[in-house]
This record gives C-alpha cells, sequence and structure tokens, in this order.
C-alpha cells in the first residue's frame, strides 16, 4: 500500500515498538508532525527544548531497556540535539535521533534553517543516516533500530529532508536485516575463555570492575554467580552501579575518582584485574601508566577496540557480558578468598572515616542524599546531574539494580537531571523519580517543569542549592589556591519558579526536615521540587587528583594541604 | 614503523568523511591514502599507508571495524604483498640533458609520457624503496611539479582479501519477525 514519508516513519516507529517520541517541531518536520494524530499508538512528548527532547529518550531508554526516540526539525533543532546524542553515545545507550532537513532540491545551499547534521553527528554515534527516497525509510528505520539495540549499543541517527516525508512510496517492513559490514554477537572464543580461566584461577588477590555493560546486557545474575563461585570482590565504575546489590556480600562500591578508599587500593593490590564491560576510564583507573602495573589484566568486552586501548590486556575475552560470563562460569574453579576480604575489610574499616556522613548542624549534601535512599522505597529510580552532589548521591544511595541509577558518566553532561528524569518517569510511571540536581545543573534545563506539568510526569526534583558551582569551586580550591573564579552562581528563588509553573515546592534548610519533606514529596501525586540549602563549601572526598593514580587516593579534609601544590 | 592497511568499504556517500573523520579523531596519521573501485559493485577499496608503533596498528583495525560501512580490514604490512605507488613528474629538462635523463628513467623502468624543449614529464609505477631512490636521482634535474597515488597492495597468490569470501553465511542476520521485540526482552540484547 502506498502512502507518505511521514506515514511510513510513524508506521516503522511501531513496527519497533517505539511507543514515545520526545520531540519540538518545526518548518520541515511539519508533514511529519501532520500526520502524528493519526498514529495514536506513538504518543508524542512535546519538550521545551530539544537537547532535553534527547536526554529525556535517553533517560528513557535506560530506565526501560528499550530504544529512547527524540524527533528534532532542521538547523538549530537538530544542533540542540548534539548535546544529548554525545552523551548518549558516551554512555552507550541505545537511542534513535530524528532530524528533518530542507527539502532534497536545497540541500547544500545554505537555505533557511539548514544544517550539515548529519555531518556534524558523525563522530558521535553509532551510525547515520541521511535518507534520500522515501521507498528507503523503512528499511532505513529497521537497520537503524538493529543497530541501535545490539552489540555495544549506541545512538544512531536518522536525517530525512521534508519532501522525503511527502513522496510517496509502499510500506514495505523488512523480514529481516544484515549488515555485512556489523556482527555484533560474536561467539565466545574458547581459548579466550581458558586463557581467562586459567589467570582467574591462580589468581590470590583478584578483584572484578564491573561495568555499564554488564547492566546493557542484562548480566547481572550472571556477575552475581560468578563473582559467588570465585569468592571475588566486585567494584563498579560509575555506570556500572546497581549491577550488583551494594549490599551484597562482595559487593564493595564505586572505584575511582571519587571512589572509596579500599575500593582503590583494592584494585591498586590486586594481583588480578577482570574487567567485565567496563571501557576502563581514565576517571575509573586514574593514571593509565600507573594503574596496578604488576596485575594481570583479564577484559570482558563486546567491543573489540577497548581491549588494550588505554591499558596493557592480558587476556581479552570478546563477546557479550551475558555469553562471556556464562561461559567462564562452569570452566572457573570454586574459590573463596578470605584473606584478601579480610585485607580489604580492615582497609575499609580504617578509613571509613573518609567517606562518612559529616556531623555538626549543617545541611550536607551526603546526608540528604542517604536520606532519599532511605525513606524511598526499593523500585526508587535515582537520577542525577554532574557534579558534587553526583558523587555524593553514588557514595550514599545504596542501588540494588540495574540502571536504578541514571546519570551522565562518559560526557558529565550538566543539566541531565531533570530531562532525562522526565524520560525514566514516562518508562516507569509506577516507580518514585527521584532527580537530584545542583543549582547549577539544574538551571541548565528548569524549562522541563513545564513538559512535566504538561505530562502529568510527577518527577521528584532535590535541588542541592549551595550558590556555588560546587566541583569547579573544589578544584580551584584544591588546585588554584582558593582562587574562586565564576564559581558563586546566583540563582532565582526556585520555590517561586515551581510555583509560577504550577509545581508543589518547598524549601528545606536543617536536617531535621529531611525525611518528612522527602516523605511529602512522594505524597503528592504531582512533580514536587525541594529547594535544599546545603552548606556552601563542602568538599567531595576521598579524591584521586586528576592524573594522580589511584594508589594516591587522598582521604580527607585533613589531609588537603597535601594535594595542594 | 609504516604499515599499509587495506579497508574494504560499502560505496555510499559519506564513507571516506567518517573514515577520515575516524583518523583525525584518533589522532591516527595518515600518510597516505587512496580509494578506488573494486571487482565488486558497490565496494570501494581504500588502501592507507600509516606511521605508527604495533598496538596503534591494531587499534586503527579496531576502530575502523566499528564503523558499519567498513566491511573487512586487513593488514598488508606483515604479508607477502605486492605493494605499488604511481608517480607523475615534471622535470626540467634542456634538449641537451634529455639523453642523461633518458637513461636515467630508463634504468627505474619509468616511462616518459610528455616531452616538450624545456621539459619532460616521467611516469613511474614502483614499490617504495625504488620510488624513494627514483625520485632522489631526478632532483638534481629540477622537480617542477609532483603528483603521487599513495600506495595501493595486494597480497600476492591465489589468496585474497575481497569481500565476496565472508558472504554470506558469515553476516549476522536480525529476523524482524513481527518487528516488535518479545515483551519484557531488552532489545539490546543480542542473542
Amino acid at each position: 500500500m502506498q502512502m507518505s514519508g511521514a506515514d511510513i516513519v510513524l508506521e516503522s516507529l511501531k513496527k519497533l515498538g517505539i511507543d514515545t517520541v520526545f520531540g519540538y517541531p518545526g518548518g520541515v518536520v511539519l508533514p511529519l508532525y501532520d500526520r502524528f494524530p493519526y498514529h495514536p499508538e506513538v504518543r508524542h512528548i512535546l519538550v521545551r527544548h530539544e537537547q532535553a527532547g534527547g536526554h529525556a529518550a535517553d533517560g528513557y531508554a535506560r530506565a526501560s531497556g528499550k530504544l529512547g526516540c527524540a524527533l528534532a526539525t532542521s538547523g538549530p533543532g537538530a544542533t540542540n540535539l548534539v548535546t544529548a546524542i554525545a552523551t548518549a553515545s558516551m554512555d552507550s545507550v541505545p537511542t534513535l535521533f530524528i532530524t528533518g532537513n530542507v527539502a532534497r532540491s536545497l540541500l547544500g545551499k545554505d537555505g533557511f534553517q539548514e544544517a550539515d547534521i548529519t555531518g556534524i553527528t558523525t563522530p558521535i554515534v553509532k551510525h547515520n543516516y541521511l535518507v534520500m527516497r522515501a521507498e528507503d525509510l523503512a528499511y532505513t528505520f529497521a537497520e537503524a533500530a538493529y543497530i541501535a539495540t545490539t552489540g555495544r549499543p549506541g545512538p544512531v541517527h536518522i536525517d530525512i529532508p521534508k519532501d522525503v516525508f511527502t513522496d510517496l512510496a509502499e510500506f514495505e517492513w523488512p523480514e529481516h536485516v544484515a549488515i555485512r559490514g556489523y556482527s555484533p554477537s560474536p561467539r565466545i572464543e574458547p581459548a579466550q575463555i581458558s586463557t581467562a580461566t586459567a589467570i582467574i584461577d591462580a589468581a590470590e588477590r583478584p578483584v572484578i570492575i564491573a561495568g555499564h555493560g554488564v547492566i546493557l546486557s542484562r548480566a547481572h545474575e550472571e556477575l552475581k554467580a560468578f563473582a559467588e563461585k570465585t569468592g571475588i570482590p566486585v567494584l563498579n565504575t560509575l555506570l556500572g552501579l546497581g549491577s550488583i546489590p551494594r549490599d551484597h556480600a562482595l559487593s564493595y562500591g564505586m572505584l575511582g575518582m571519587h571512589g572509596s578508599y579500599e575500593a582503590n587500593h583494592a584494585a591498586s593490590t590486586a594481583d588480578v584485574v577482570i574487567g567485565i564491560g567496563n571501557r576502563m576510564d581514565d576517571r575509573a583507573l586514574g593514571r593509565f601508566a600507573d594503574f596496578n602495573p604488576t596485575a594481570k589484566i583479564v577484559h570482558i568486552d563486546i567491543d573489540a577496540a577497548e581491549h588494550g586501548k588505554n591499558i596493557t590486556t592480558h587476556a581479552p575475552v570478546l563477546g557479550d557480558a551475558k555469553h562471556a560470563l556464562s561461559a567462564l562460569i562452569p570452566a572457573v574453579r570454586q574459590n573463596t578468598h578470605t584473606e584478601w576480604l579480610r585485607w580489604i575489610d580492615d582497609t575499609r574499616a580504617e578509613h571509613s572515616h573518609s567517606m562518612a556522613i559529616p556531623s555538626g548542624p549543617a545541611l550536607s549534601v551526603q546526608y540528604i542524599c542517604q536520606r532519599i535512599s532511605e525513606v524511598n522505597s526499593d523500585d526508587v529510580v535515582i537520577v542525577t546531574d554532574v557534579g558534587q552532589h553526583q558523587m555524593w548521591a553514588v557514595q550514599h544511595v545504596k542501588f540494588t539494580f540495574p540502571h536504578q541509577l541514571i546519570t551522565s558518566g562518559g560526557l558529565g553532561t550538566m543539566g541531565f537531571a531533570a530531562p532525562a528524569a522526565m524520560g525514566a518517569q514516562v518508562a516507569q510511571p509506577k516507580s518514585p523519580v527521584w532527580a537530584i540536581a545542583g543549582d547549577g545543573g539544574f538551571q541548565m534545563n528548569m524549562q522541563e517543569l513545564a513538559t512535566m506539568v504538561d505530562e502529568h510526569l510527577p518527577v521528584k526534583i532535590a535541588i542541592m542549592n549551595n550558590g556555588y558551582l560546587g566541583m569547579v569551586r573544589q578544584w580551584q580550591e584544591l588546585f588554584y589556591k582558593d582562587n574562586y573564579v565564576s564559581v558563586e552562581i546566583s540563582q532565582p528563588d526556585f520555590v517561586k519558579i515551581a510555583d509560577a509553573y504550577g509545581i508543589l515546592a518547598y524549601r528545606v534548610t536543617d536536617p531535621s526536615e529531611v525525611d518528612e519533606a522527602i516523605r511529602r514529596a512522594n505524597a503528592h501525586p504531582g512533580p514536587v521540587l525541594i529547594d535544599f540549602r546545603v552548606e556552601p563549601e563542602g568538599n567531595v572526598w576521598p579524591m584521586v587528583p586528576a592524573g594522580a593514580s589511584l594508589s594516591e587516593t587522598v582521604e580527607a579534609p585533613r589531609v588537603s594541604q597535601e594535594v595542594t601544590r | 614503523m609504516k604499515h599499509t592497511v587495506v579497508a574494504l568499504v560499502e560505496d555510499r556517500p559519506g564513507v571516506l568523511n567518517r573514515v577520515a573523520s575516524l583518523f583525525r579523531r584518533r589522532g591516527f596519521n595518515i600518510e597516505s591514502l587512496a580509494v578506488g573501485n573494486t571487482e565488486e559493485t558497490g565496494v570501494s577499496r581504500m588502501t592507507i599507508v600509516l606511521d605508527g608503533a604495533e598496538g596503534i596498528v591494531e587499534q586503527v583495525e579496531k576502530q575502523l571495524y566499528k564503523l558499519i560501512d567498513v566491511i573487512r580490514v586487513a593488514d598488508l604490512t606483515s604479508a607477502e604483498a605486492v605493494v605499488r605507488e604511481l608517480a607523475l613528474v615534471k622535470i626540467a629538462c634542456p634538449t641537451e640533458q634529455r639523453a642523461e635523463l633518458l637513461d636515467l628513467i630508463g634504468i627505474f623502468r619509468a616511462h616518459v609520457v610528455d616531452v616538450g624543449p624545456t621539459h619532460l614529464v616521467a611516469e613511474l609505477s614502483a614499490e617504495a624503496d625504488r620510488m624513494d631512490a627514483f625520485l632522489e636521482n631526478i632532483r638534481p634535474y629540477g622537480v617542477l611539479e609532483m603528483v603521487r597515488t599513495g600506495r595501493i597492495g595486494m597480497i600476492r597468490g591465489a589468496a585474497t582479501t575481497a569481500v565476496h569470501e565472508t558472504e554470506p553465511e558469515d553476516v549476522e542476520r536480525f529476523h524482524m519477525e513481527s518487528g516488535r521485540l518479545p515483551e519484557g526482552e531488552l532489545p539490546f540484547v543480542s542473542d
């Protein structure tokens, strides 16, 4: 049956099971918007900025495990998506970005609202397309979804000229997709498994570093089984949090720049490091040259290019984390590492002060994050922005299930929390979704309060308001001799702002009010904004100074003088 | 060390940009890049010469494979391979020097493709060593203009790096079936 390109796009979305699109209309996508009312199965959520639409699609994808989708018009609409695309790319989130472009005859003529958006997105997408014929649309969407959701997932971008939406073509949904240059699920090599097994079996002080790949491949059960059989402690990267319940006996929390003292020292002291679905990033491992130079490195990853990219890999295992672990579990021998675990436990006990919640009358972010974790039900989804509060949140929230934490890890995108929480709430309408943001990051995308109201999304927004760009201030204090430049940031009265949008809001200034404030927010059926006035100059500890090795973890203010060089 | 890497790619708009963008972004240094058709319609062949340590070249290959439009990558450096480059050189050549220069051109098995009272144009197809030696020897006569194609190469013997050998059993097929993925299943779990 012949139909317009616009109808083919919407039919394709339905075939792919995409029921929500976060979008913003404009000139060249008018033919597509014109057809939305005829496809009620596809919910269009009108955001207030394309960047927010992109982050919402990202948050939706992370919270649901499904393909997230955002839509924008040509030119500025499309370029506004760029930050969101790069965010999804760095964190391997399966997302589909659709943009319109000027009519085919005007491409390359610098017409109104033309941008070479496929040229712009090429380095930050897994793949992209400029679709020049309506008859190619259906196959392109099928292929795009296949690429975005398989192998190492990532963003795929489809750019469609205006007159391709209006051209007529047959809608032919492909039965299968096959791309000769793309084999996303490599078969696990038995030789790689046996090499890895030999190293793991011989290890005396092994650690696992579990990353986002464990969650993306839904390998959390296998991770637990593997850790339990081998008795190996599990550390997490930022995005790997939730891959093992934080209260599991073998879970030792996050390593890295603001990881725990014991996690960083366990990673630096280990004789075998088993990376699973992580990309050996500098924020997790510290200075590459000094990351535990004597340890044997086993690295399970589906992206061959991650093996040996940053550090030498002794035993690469190419494949999906779930498949690789399923092959490893029967191969490795049952083991315990009692001495080694005791050493880490002792280290933790000796250094527990470095991550303690500050005592004293001031309201601390650490305390609020701990209360958000404790007071909420177990199914709470935590979405953070980027900065100090992000690190405190991941230190003090006890994550128990995959994708309970939604945060911009690789790109570190400020302004992510509010829109991503919105997307997460659409994906998980029954779960409480808490957005934790700083007063700086929240101001980057606070226009989305309107979307939350329109779409009845009961997101709970906790602003950690310290009047500073806290993480930048911390670095200026520690590494730039207290020379505070452009970090003191003014803000509007957030309670009045929320009130203007018709959102319930209140201010919290004292620790004694925190629990009640959280309960009150959860009891309210709509979105809620809480302006937490927190101590202005708290610092995140422990810390591995940029460019230092993990073993140089600095613990607390008392040694901060050593950091200041 | 110099490496000669062959990439077989889909002949589509934007592929060269993807490859160039990858090299730029990752800081890989290209010495030469030659692109052309192959025996198979729809497949282009890029021959990339780059300078770098073994680890760098391994990263180049792996990163190239991540591009959806790249079908196959092979490193010809260690393989027994025929590698050639074509150069056209316009040399200053007054008639009294012509005989001498023609001798030199003959020694290097180059050809004269154009000649005039003050110049001649030589064409040489050669492997790297002979090309370098030729250019060094003609330099004293005065090189007015030169163009080189960049290296291309092919392994010796009956084996090939052509793509038709990997087709079609090795290509994964993703069955769209009804189009919808099973309820509750993550679509990005590859099974």
